[in-house]
C-alpha cells in the first residue's frame, strides 16, 4: 500500500479533478435535462419531437460513442476547445437524457386532479406550475435524480479513460502503465477514491429520500 | 398525452398560439440543422470519399469495413450475453443470500453489495484486466470484459431481484409457510418465480446498460464495436461517418430492447388487471387506453 502513500498528492489531485468534472457536468446536465424535459411536456409538437429524439439518441448510445462524437464532431462544426471541455460536454449530453426522464416522470406523477383543482380556483398556468405542480413533482424527482447523478459520477471515470487528464482513472492508468507500479495496490487506491464519493452520496440520498417521502 | 397535468384542453386562441409556436420552433430546428449541415459540408464531411466505404457497395473497402463491423457487433453481443447470463446467476444467488442471511453475517453480504455498487464499471473492467494477470489468471480480453461487467451488474441485479421479492404481498410468503414448505422451497417455488415475473421489465432494461457498457471493452483492447470503429478510422480517416454508423447500430439494438421491456411491462400489468377484475373487459380497447 506504500504506492498510495508515496503518490498521495497525485491521488489527491486526481480526486479533486474527478470532483471538478462531476460538479461541472452535474450542473450542466441538470439544467439541460430540465430544459429537454420542458420540451417533452410542452404543447408545441416540434419541441416534443426534439425532446423525444434527444432522449432516444442519448439514452441508447454508449457514453464512449458520445464522447468520440464530441472529440471528433464538435471541431468540425466550428466548436473548438480543450479536450477537458469535450469530455465534460459528452458527459452533460449523455446524463441530460436521464435527468430529462426523471424530471418528466416526476411531473407526470402529480395527479391530474391537482392541476385541475389549481385551475378551478383560478390560478394561472405559471401559478399552478410553481405553487402546485412543481413542489409536488420535485419530491418524487429527488430520489431518481440522485441516482442519476451518482451514476454520472461513476461515468466520469469513462471521461477519464479518454485521457482528459488528471482524474482518478488517469492516475491509476499512469501509475500502472507508465510507471509500472503493481496494479493491485494502485487500483485499490483508485477504487477507494471513487467509493469515497459514491458511498457517502448513496447514504445522503437515502436520508434525503426518507425526508422527502410522501404518502400518496 | 391528451390529458396532461400541466394544461387544459386548448381553446381556439391557444390552438392558434400553439400553431405559431410550432412553426417558429420548427424553423429554429431546421435552421440549427442547416447551420450544422453547412459547416460539415464546408469541411467536406459529405464527400463520397468519406461515405463510400460505408454506404456504397461498389467501393473496394465496403466489404472489408462491413465484415469488420459485423464481426465486432457479434463480439459486442457475445460479451453482453455472457455478462448478462453470469450476472443473472450470481445476482440471484446474492439476492437469496441477502434475504436468507442470518443477522451475524448479513452485514457482510450487504457490505459486499454496497461496495461493488459504488465502483464505476470502467474501473472494475480495468481492474480485472490489470490485476488478474498479475495474479496468474491468464485469459482472453473477452473474459476480462465479462468479469468486469459481471462484478458490477450482478450486484445491480441482486438489488432488482430483492426489490422484486419485497414487492410481493406478505400473504404469499405466509401462505407458503403455512403449507409447511421449507425456507428454500418458499423462496424457490413461490417468491422468486413471482419476483422474476414482476421484475422482468427492469431486468430487460438492465440488458441495455450491459450492451452499452460492453463498449468499454475498447479500453482493454477487446475487439468490440467501438474499438473496431477506431481501427477502421485509423485506416480511412472518417471518424464522424464511422461513429455515426456505430451510434445507429447501438441505438437500433438498444431501442429494440427497451421497446421489448415496455411491451413486457404492458403485458404484465394487463395480466394483473385482468386477474383483478376477473373479467375480460373490452379486448378492442387496448389501443384507446394506451397513454404513456
Amino acid at each position: 500500500m506504500n504506492v498510495i502513500l508515496d503518490n498521495f498528492s497525485l491521488y489527491r489531485d486526481g480526486f479533486l479533478q474527478t470532483l471538478k468534472i462531476c460538479a461541472l457536468a452535474a450542473v450542466g446536465a441538470l439544467v439541460l435535462g430540465t430544459v429537454v424535459a420542458g420540451f417533452r411536456v410542452s404543447p408545441v409538437p416540434p419541441l416534443r419531437w426534439v425532446g423525444t429524439a434527444w432522449v432516444t439518441v442519448f439514452r441508447n448510445c454508449p457514453l464512449t460513442v458520445v464522447l468520440f462524437f464530441c472529440a471528433f464532431g464538435l471541431p468540425e462544426i466550428g466548436v473548438n476547445g480543450a479536450y477537458f471541455w469535450f469530455g465534460v460536454t459528452g458527459l452533460v449530453l449523455y446524463t441530460s437524457a436521464f435527468v430529462c426522464e426523471a424530471v418528466r416522470a416526476g411531473v407526470n406523477s402529480v395527479p391530474a386532479g391537482q392541476a385541475e383543482a389549481a385551475r378551478a380556483v383560478g390560478l394561472t398556468f405559471g401559478q399552478s406550475l410553481t405553487s402546485v405542480v412543481l413542489p409536488q413533482a420535485l419530491r418524487t424527482v429527488v430520489p431518481p435524480l440522485g441516482s442519476v447523478i451518482i451514476a454520472m459520477i461513476k461515468n466520469s471515470a469513462i471521461v477519464g479513460a479518454f485521457g482528459v487528464g488528471g482524474d482518478l482513472f488517469a492516475v491509476g492508468d499512469t501509475l500502472t502503465s507508465a510507471r509500472g507500479e503493481a496494479a493491485l495496490p494502485v487500483l485499490t487506491g483508485v477504487v477507494l477514491g471513487y467509493l469515497a464519493i459514491t458511498i457517502p452520496g448513496g447514504l445522503l440520498l437515502g436520508l434525503l429520500e426518507r425526508k422527502v417521502a410522501i404518502a400518496r | 398525452m391528451t390529458t396532461s397535468v400541466l394544461y387544459d384542453a386548448p381553446g381556439p386562441r391557444t390552438r392558434r398560439r400553439t400553431l405559431v409556436g410550432s412553426v417558429l420552433a420548427g424553423l429554429l430546428v431546421v435552421a440549427v440543422l442547416a447551420v450544422v449541415g453547412s459547416r460539415l459540408d464546408e469541411k467536406g464531411q459529405f464527400s463520397a470519399e468519406k461515405w463510400d466505404p460505408l454506404v456504397n457497395p461498389s467501393s473496394d473497402t465496403f466489404d472489408q469495413v462491413w465484415n469488420l463491423l459485423g464481426g465486432a457487433l457479434v463480439n459486442t453481443l457475445v460479451a453482453a450475453a455472457l455478462a448478462m447470463a453470469f450476472s443473472l446467476v450470481i445476482g440471484t444467488l446474492l439476492a437469496v443470500l441477502r434475504i436468507t442471511a442470518s443477522r451475524w453475517y448479513r452485514w457482510l453480504v450487504v457490505g459486499f453489495i454496497e461496495l461493488f455498487r459504488g465502483v464505476p464499471v470502467v474501473i472494475s473492467i480495468f481492474f480485472a484486466a490489470r490485476v488478474l494477470p498479475t495474479l496468474g489468471v491468464d485469459l482472453d480480453n473477452l473474459w476480462f470484459l465479462v468479469i468486469g461487467l459481471t462484478v458490477y451488474n450482478s450486484v445491480i441485479i441482486a438489488e432488482i431481484v430483492r426489490a422484486g421479492v419485497n414487492s410481493l404481498p406478505t400473504g404469499q410468503r405466509e401462505a407458503a409457510e403455512s403449507l409447511g414448505l421449507r425456507r428454500a422451497q418458499v423462496l424457490g417455488l413461490v417468491l422468486l418465480p413471482q419476483a422474476f415475473r414482476a421484475m422482468l421489465p427492469a431486468l430487460i432494461s438492465q440488458l441495455v446498460v450491459v450492451l452499452k457498457d460492453t463498449s468499454l471493452g475498447f479500453i482493454i483492447s477487446y475487439e468490440e464495436t467501438v474499438r473496431t470503429a477506431g481501427i477502421i478510422i485509423q485506416n480511412l480517416g472518417n471518424p464522424i461517418q464511422v461513429y455515426l454508423v456505430v451510434a445507429a447500430l447501438f441505438i437500433a439494438v438498444n431501442y429494440g430492447v427497451s421497446r421489448l421491456a415496455v411491451y413486457v411491462e404492458r403485458r404484465l400489468s394487463r395480466g394483473k388487471k385482468a386477474a383483478a377484475t376477473l373479467s375480460a373487459t373490452d379486448p378492442a380497447g387496448a389501443g384507446a387506453g394506451g397513454g404513456g
